[in-house]
């Protein structure tokens, strides 16, 4: 069952095409990549998946509901983690999952239950005052406090040790085992290895879309990293 | 809703955590108030003055007598040749002269005595002030008129009557349109806007809890204002304090429009400050005659001094307090900043991109 849908999607900003009419599906419970590198408009297109950016043209829908025409439903049912793991520092953990908590709509019930579930020793620590790792945590307990069919994530582990990556992709296959869809944007390669199908983007176009193995094959590589490079020699921008 | 005012609750968490934020919001309208209440002073209290008296008889000492008299002045040095002026305003000892001609009693009786003013106008508004005083003071000795003054409405002519109701204005303009630009420019920098935005949080959810606070804040500011503007300078509120209130909202919804307009536009809490300050602050401080009357304004100046929200909130507020004006004296500005704030509100509601660009 496809839980993404995307067709002809494009966001042009004056003549310059961000994303230039890509189309891809993805499926539910799959932990789907978008690889490129800096600027070949992987965040656009995630922007416009999550109700942030009206596309100039095509169509998306995502759980069921189109972007364009319903964002306030689709925002309702997804999760999303920002570049910036997007947590107010100067309010404490218990503080952050309360307030977007009660934005999505938990019971003070539901959100006594999620704090009850959470590293009681951090509750009370500001956000600003905790290690990375430990912000990424939270930044992404937080995004899935609704408990959404699909979670966005636009390069989740930026920044952070290889060790904390590994561990933070853990929870991502838990989440991916109990039917959760995961839209992952990344540009380290070792990563794309970790999901379950990529589309590697190169000026704003899918350059190519499968899966890690299918990938290399098909371009007779032996790692992404040979892949990337291969795809993206084509490119003009980054 | 309670979405809502969960957001609300954050919004005063960032205010009370932040030490900069709480100084600028409730430290700097209680220094403002005391500079301006103490610092600024246009009225008298002993200037310098000497005097030059060339008949030495009853009538002169009679009137140097009533100089002083008042506590307005206070005798600096008494001379007795011209040479002597010079050197008493370039010494600074003196900041006037006052000479009394020859034989001022009996030429006083055929109407022909001779008084002097000579005074320092490197200051030109105190050189203006106590040539007034001077001459009112001395206007005893033309017994052929009687001239009467009645000073309405601020009898003692007390800077803090003027300056405290232009000081609520621009307390109102500081809090409210400076502080709600700084605080959604820095979600915009800090990236919690983006995350805000993929919420179900409508964006008017999002600039109305941001807005909220501070209109709160503004408000409790207002009372400390007047609160110390009663009891420590003692300026007088003879109107009604409830049309007082309802003018101050709306002034305050104006500035908030004000501040909303600035973050549209802003993509930095910088660009957002120096905007305020330089947008805002400014023409509140210059051009609503706050400190210069907006009457004594070059044409240019003036025309532009119509556009400033705080000059039209300034005759208000005066008006309430000093003058016990009503509804019915106050409708023509009321009315405008009513104007002025629809406009506003509408341009930021256009403004407000609802998704990021």
């Amino acid at each position: 069952m496809n839980v993404i849908e995307v067709n002809g999607l494009s966001k042009h900003f004056g003549s310059f095409k961000a994303v230039d009419d890509i189309t891809f599906d993805v499926k539910k419970g799959e932990i789907f990549g978008f690889l490129g590198a800096n600027g070949a408009g992987k965040t656009t297109a995630m922007r416009m998946l999550t109700g942030l950016l009206v596309a100039t043209s095509g169509n998306a829908t995502v759980a069921g509901y189109d972007v364009n025409r319903e964002p306030e439903r689709v925002k309702a049912r997804i999760g999303y983690m920002s570049q910036k793991f997007s947590l107010y520092e100067d309010l404490t953990v218990a503080e952050n999952v309360t307030l977007f908590g009660g934005i999505y709509g938990l019971s003070d019930e539901q959100i006594r239950e999620k704090l009850l579930e959470m590293e009681p020793a951090s509750l009370k620590s500001l956000v600003g005052s905790l290690p990375l790792g430990w912000k990424q945590k939270v930044s992404f307990a937080t995004a899935m406090l609704h408990d959404p069919a699909i979670v966005f994530l636009d390069e989740p582990t930026g920044g952070v040790d290889p060790i904390t990556r590994r561990q933070f992709w853990n929870r991502l296959y838990e989440e991916a085992d109990r039917g959760v869809t995961l839209f992952v944007t990344t540009h380290y390669m070792d990563e794309a290895e970790y999901c379950d199908r990529i589309a590697m983007m190169v000026d704003g176009r899918i350059a190519a879309i499968g899966t890690p193995a299918e990938l290399k094959s098909n371009l007779n590589a032996a790692s992404m990293d040979e892949v990337f490079v291969k795809l993206a020699r084509g490119g003009v921008r980054s | 809703m309670r979405a809502f005012w969960g957001f609300v609750r954050k919004e005063f968490y960032h205010i009370f955590r932040d030490k900069r934020t709480l100084m600028i919001l409730f430290g700097m309208p209680v220094v403002q108030l005391l500079l301006f209440g103490y610092a600024i002073r246009n009225e008298l209290t002993s200037a310098d003055l000497a005097v030059w008296d060339q008949s030495n008889d009853v009538v002169t000492r009679e009137l140097t007598g009533k100089l002083f008299a008042s506590g307005t002045f206070k005798l600096a040095a008494v001379i007795h040749s011209e040479d002597e002026i010079e050197d008493l305003f370039r010494k600074g000892i003196a900041r006037q002269v006052v000479v009394f001609g020859p034989d001022f009693a009996n030429r006083r009786a055929r109407g022909t005595a001779e008084i002097l003013m000579i005074t320092d106008a490197s200051d030109p508004n105190m050189a203006q002030v106590l040539q007034g005083a001077t001459q009112s003071i001395l206007s005893d000795a033309r017994p052929t008129m009687n001239v009467s003054v009645r000073m309405l409405y601020n009898p003692q002519l007390k800077s803090a009557n003027l300056f405290v109701p232009g000081l609520i204005a621009l307390i109102l303009m500081l809090v409210s349109a400076l502080m709600t630009s700084i605080s959604i420019t820095r979600e915009k920098e800090l990236g919690t806007m983006e995350t805000l935005l993929a919420s179900p949080l409508s964006p008017v959810d999002i600039i109305l809890g941001k807005v909220i606070p501070y209109l709160i804040l503004s408000l409790v500011n207002v009372c400390s204002v007047l609160f110390i503007a009663r009891f420590v300078f003692d300026v007088p509120f003879i109107g009604s304090i409830t049309l007082f209130f309802v003018e101050a909202f709306l002034f305050t919804l104006t500035a908030l429009a004000l501040g909303i307009v600035i973050s549209t536009k802003a993509k930095t809490q910088q660009v957002a400050m120096m905007v305020a300050l330089a947008g805002l602050l400014l023409p509140t401080i210059l051009l609503s005659g706050l400190i210069y009357p907006v009457d004594n304004m070059p044409a240019p100046l003036y025309a532009l001094s119509h556009m400033v929200p705080a000059r039209w909130f300034l005759d208000i507020v005066r008006g309430i307090m000093l003058k016990g004006n009503g509804i019915a004296e106050l409708w023509p500005q009321t009315l405008i900043l009513v104007g002025m704030t629809v406009a506003l509100i509408t341009v930021s509601l256009k403004n407000l991109n609802i998704r990021l660009d």
